[in-house]
C-alpha cells in the first residue's frame, strides 16, 4: 500500500515569525482515511493549504503522488489540484449560484462535457450527498450542514483522488454529524478516495479514521490507529483525547500570584 | 441570474449610446463637420505680422471658411512670418493675385485669415503663393498711433491760433 | 521625538509595500487576460454590473450638473452681455474637466465600492480558496473581468455623461431662458475643437478608469477577512479612488492645457 501524499521535515513559519510547523513527517496511505488532530490554533488548516500549494514551505518538502507540489510549475499545480478536492470550514459555495451551478462549476470549467452531461453529472453528485432534490436552492437558504454536503458534492465533481476535509465537523448537530460521518465513510469507500480529514472533534473523528496523526506545539506529538492513540501512554495525548480540563495544557493561563493581584493595589 | 442573452443586449444597448453620445458630441458640439481636412491644396503666404494667428486658425473667403492655417514659422532670411495654408479642394478658383489679410473674430477674438479675392484668370493651386499680404493689426500699435494723432492734432490747433 | 519619526518611517515603508502589492495584482491582472471563450462572458457580465447599472446616476447626476452650470453660468455672463458664450462655457467645463472626473467619482462610489466589497466578501468566505483549489484561477475568474469591467464602462459613461450634461444646459439655456438656439449651438462648435476638447476628455476619463478599477479590485482582494476589514476595504476604495481622480485630473490638465 503506497502512500499518495508523504510530507517530509516539514517547517513553516508565518510571516511574523510564528513557528507553525517544526520538521513534521506525515504519510497519508492511499484509499484510507487518515485523521490529523490537536489543539485549535496549531495550524492544521494551514497543513492542508500546504498540501494544497497554496502556502510554500520553509523547509521541508511535500509529495503528492510522487510529484513534489511547491517544484511545479503553475500549470502543473493546477492539473494537479483537478485530483483533489477540499473541503472548507465554512463550505465556499458561491453565492451568487444556486446548488446546482456551485457543484457543475468544476465541470463547467474544465471539461467540455454538453449541458445534458453536466447536468447527469451534477443531479448524481447531489443523489450521493442526498440533496438531489435542493439543486435550485440559493445558498443563503441552505443550513451549515446542507451547505457543507454540497460543498462535498462540489468537490468530487471531478472524481478527486485525494480529498481534504478542514475542520468538517465542527459546529453541527448530532444528527448533520451523523450523515457527515456517514458520508465521509461511504464515498471513501464506494469511490476509492483517500481522504485527510483535519479535526479536533476526538470521537467523531477517531470512529471513522483508519490512522491518526496527532499534532501539538508544532510537531507530531502521537500516531497510530485508533486504538493505539487511544491507549497512548503519553499525559499530553491523553488528557487531548479524553477532554480533560486539566493536565500538560494548564487550565489557568500564566499568570502573577494570586495575593499580588488581589492584594495589592 | 439574468440570462446571458439579456446581459448581452443590455451591453450592446449601453455601447450604443456611447457611440450615439461620441457623435453628438463630434457633430453638434464641436462642429466636426464644418471642416474636414485632408482634402486640400497647400498655399503659402508672407506676413510682416503674424500677431495671434493660431494653427488650426479659419482661413475665409468673404466670411466662409475654405481653409484653415497649418503652420506659422519663421523664415529664417527675410524674417518674416511664413504661413502654409490647406485650403479645401473644391475651391479651386480663387485668383493667384488674391490678398490675404489677419483678421480678428470680433474686437477680442482669435485671428483668421480672410482672402480677398481679385481679378487675376489663373487660380491658386498646390504650393502656390499670396504676394499681397496684410499684416495683423497690433492693438498697442493702434492706441499709439491715436495719442500720436490727438497729440498732433491739438498741437495743430495751437499752431493755428498764433 | 525619535519614536515619531521611526513611526513615521514604519507607515512609509507599509505603504510602499501595500504599492508593491498592489503593483503585482495589476501585474497579475494584466497578464492574465481571461482567455476568449470564457473571458469575454464574464467580462461583458461585468460590464453590465458596473457600466449598465451605473447609467441611472450617471444619468441623473450629469443632466443636473449640465442644468445648473447653464443657470449660474448664464446669470454670471449676462452681467456682462456675454450671455451667448454659455454654451462654450458648458460645453468646455463639462467635457475637459466635468464629464470625466464627475464621472468617475460617481463610478468610484458606486461600481467600485460595489467591486470592492464583492471581491472582499469572496475572500472572507473562503469562495477564492476554494475556487484555486478547485484549479480555477480567481484573477481569470473574478478579478481580471471586474477590472476590465471597469476600465471599458467608464469612457463610455463618460461620453454619455458629457451628451447628457450639454442637453441639460440646452434645456435650461434655449428652453427656459431664452437663448437663441442658433447662437447656442453656433458658438459652441466654433470653440469646442475636437481633438482638443473632447478626445482629451476620454482620454481622461480612460486614465481615471485604470485607477478607479486598479484601486477597488486591489482593496477587494486585500482586505482583511472580517466584517470591520470590509468596511474598512470598502471606504478606503471609494476614498483613495477619488483622491487619485483628482490628482491625476491636475497633473493630466497641465499635460494637456497647451495641446500637449
Amino acid at each position: 500500500m503506497d502512500n499518495l501524499v508523504e510530507i517530509g521535515q516539514l517547517s513553516f513559519q508565518h510571516e511574523n515569525g510564528r513557528a507553525i510547523f517544526d520538521s513534521v513527517d506525515i504519510c497519508i496511505p492511499r484509499g484510507k482515511i487518515t485523521a490529523i488532530m490537536g489543539p485549535s490554533g496549531t495550524g492544521k488548516t494551514t497543513l492542508l493549504r500546504l498540501v494544497g500549494g497554496q502556502l510554500s514551505p520553509t523547509r521541508g518538502y511535500i509529495t503528492v503522488a510522487g510529484r513534489n507540489v511547491h517544484q511545479l510549475s503553475r500549470r502543473a499545480l493546477y492539473q494537479l489540484r483537478m485530483q483533489m478536492g477540499m473541503l472548507f470550514q465554512s463550505g465556499g459555495l458561491f453565492t451568487h449560484c444556486n446548488v446546482f451551478e456551485n457543484v457543475a462549476f468544476p465541470l463547467r470549467e474544465h471539461t467540455r462535457l454538453t449541458d445534458s452531461m453536466i447536468h447527469s453529472l451534477v443531479l448524481m453528485k447531489l443523489q450521493m450527498v442526498g440533496l438531489r432534490g435542493a439543486a435550485d436552492l440559493m445558498p443563503n437558504v441552505l443550513s451549515g450542514g446542507m451547505a457543507r454536503r454540497v460543498a462535498l458534492a462540489r468537490a468530487i465533481a471531478m472524481d478527486p483522488e485525494l480529498i481534504m476535509y478542514d475542520e468538517p465537523f465542527t459546529g453541527q448537530d448530532p444528527i448533520s454529524m451523523g450523515v457527515l460521518i456517514k458520508l465521509i465513510r461511504t464515498l471513501n469507500d464506494a469511490l476509492g478516495l483517500t481522504s485527510v480529514i483535519v479535526s479536533h472533534d476526538v470521537q467523531e473523528t477517531l470512529s471513522i479514521s483508519d490512522y491518526v496523526y496527532i499534532i501539538a506545539d508544532g510537531k507530531v506529538v502521537g500516531q497510530g490507529t485508533p486504538q493505539e492513540v487511544q491507549s497512548h501512554p503519553s499525559e499530553q495525548l491523553q488528557q487531548f483525547i479524553k477532554g480533560l480540563p486539566d493536565g500538560p495544557v494548564p487550565f489557568d493561563y500564566p499568570a502573577k500570584r494570586l495575593k499580588d493581584d488581589f492584594l495589592s493595589e | 441570474m439574468m440570462s446571458q442573452k439579456m446581459v448581452e443586449g443590455l451591453v450592446g444597448v449601453f455601447v450604443l449610446a456611447a457611440i450615439l453620445a461620441l457623435l453628438v458630441l463630434a457633430l453638434k458640439v464641436s462642429g466636426l463637420t464644418s471642416f474636414f481636412p485632408g482634402e486640400g491644396f497647400m498655399v503659402t503666404a508672407y506676413f510682416d505680422e503674424a500677431g495671434q494667428l493660431k494653427v488650426r486658425a479659419p482661413v475665409k473667403v468673404a466670411g466662409v471658411q475654405v481653409g484653415e492655417v497649418k503652420s506659422v514659422e519663421l523664415d529664417p532670411t527675410t524674417f518674416r512670418a511664413l504661413v502654409k495654408m490647406q485650403i479645401n479642394k473644391k475651391y479651386n478658383d480663387i485668383p493667384d493675385d488674391s490678398s490675404a489679410s489677419i483678421m480678428t473674430a470680433g474686437l477680442l477674438g482669435d485671428n483668421y485669415i480672410a482672402i480677398t479675392p481679385m481679378y487675376s484668370k489663373t487660380a491658386l493651386a498646390n504650393g502656390s503663393q499670396i504676394q499681397y499680404t496684410q499684416p495683423a493689426i497690433i492693438l498697442e500699435k493702434l492706441i499709439g498711433q491715436l495719442i500720436y494723432k490727438i497729440g498732433n492734432s491739438g498741437k495743430e490747433e495751437q499752431h493755428e491760433k498764433i | 521625538m525619535l519614536t515619531h519619526i521611526v513611526e513615521l518611517g514604519k507607515f512609509g515603508i507599509n505603504e510602499l509595500r501595500e504599492f508593491g502589492k498592489a503593483g503585482v495584482l495589476l501585474y497579475r491582472v494584466l497578464i492574465c487576460w481571461p482567455n476568449f471563450r470564457k473571458g469575454v462572458p464574464l467580462t461583458l457580465q461585468q460590464v453590465y454590473m458596473e457600466g449598465v447599472l451605473s447609467l441611472l446616476i450617471i444619468v441623473v447626476s450629469s443632466l443636473f450638473i449640465g442644468m445648473v452650470v447653464a443657470l449660474q453660468g448664464y446669470h454670471t455672463l449676462a452681467k456682462f452681455g456675454a450671455a451667448q458664450q454659455l454654451g462654450p462655457l458648458v460645453a468646455l467645463s463639462v467635457t475637459r474637466e466635468l464629464g470625466p472626473v464627475v464621472t468617475a467619482i460617481l463610478f468610484a462610489g458606486r461600481a467600485g465600492s460595489a467591486v470592492t466589497a464583492e471581491i472582499g466578501l469572496m475572500k472572507a468566505t473562503e469562495q477564492l480558496s476554494s475556487m484555486e483549489m478547485m484549479a480555477v484561477d480567481p484573477f481569470r475568474q473574478i478579478i481580471s473581468p471586474r477590472f476590465w469591467g471597469g476600465f471599458i464602462s467608464m469612457p463610455l459613461l463618460t461620453l454619455i455623461f458629457n451628451a447628457v450634461a450639454i442637453y441639460g444646459a440646452y434645456l435650461v439655456g434655449v428652453q427656459w431662458l431664452g437663448l437663441d438656439p442658433g447662437v447656442f449651438w453656433a458658438n459652441m462648435q466654433d470653440s469646442v475643437d475636437f481633438h482638443l476638447d473632447i478626445v482629451n476628455g476620454i482620454l481622461k476619463s480612460v486614465v481615471f478608469g485604470i485607477a478607479v478599477s486598479w484601486i477597488a479590485v486591489y482593496q477587494g482582494y486585500d482586505a482583511k477577512p472580517t466584517s470591520a476589514g470590509i468596511a474598512i476595504a470598502t471606504t478606503r476604495s471609494v476614498v483613495y479612488s477619488s483622491l487619485a481622480v483628482l490628482g491625476l485630473d491636475f497633473v493630466l490638465t497641465a499635460m494637456m492645457i497647451r495641446g500637449w
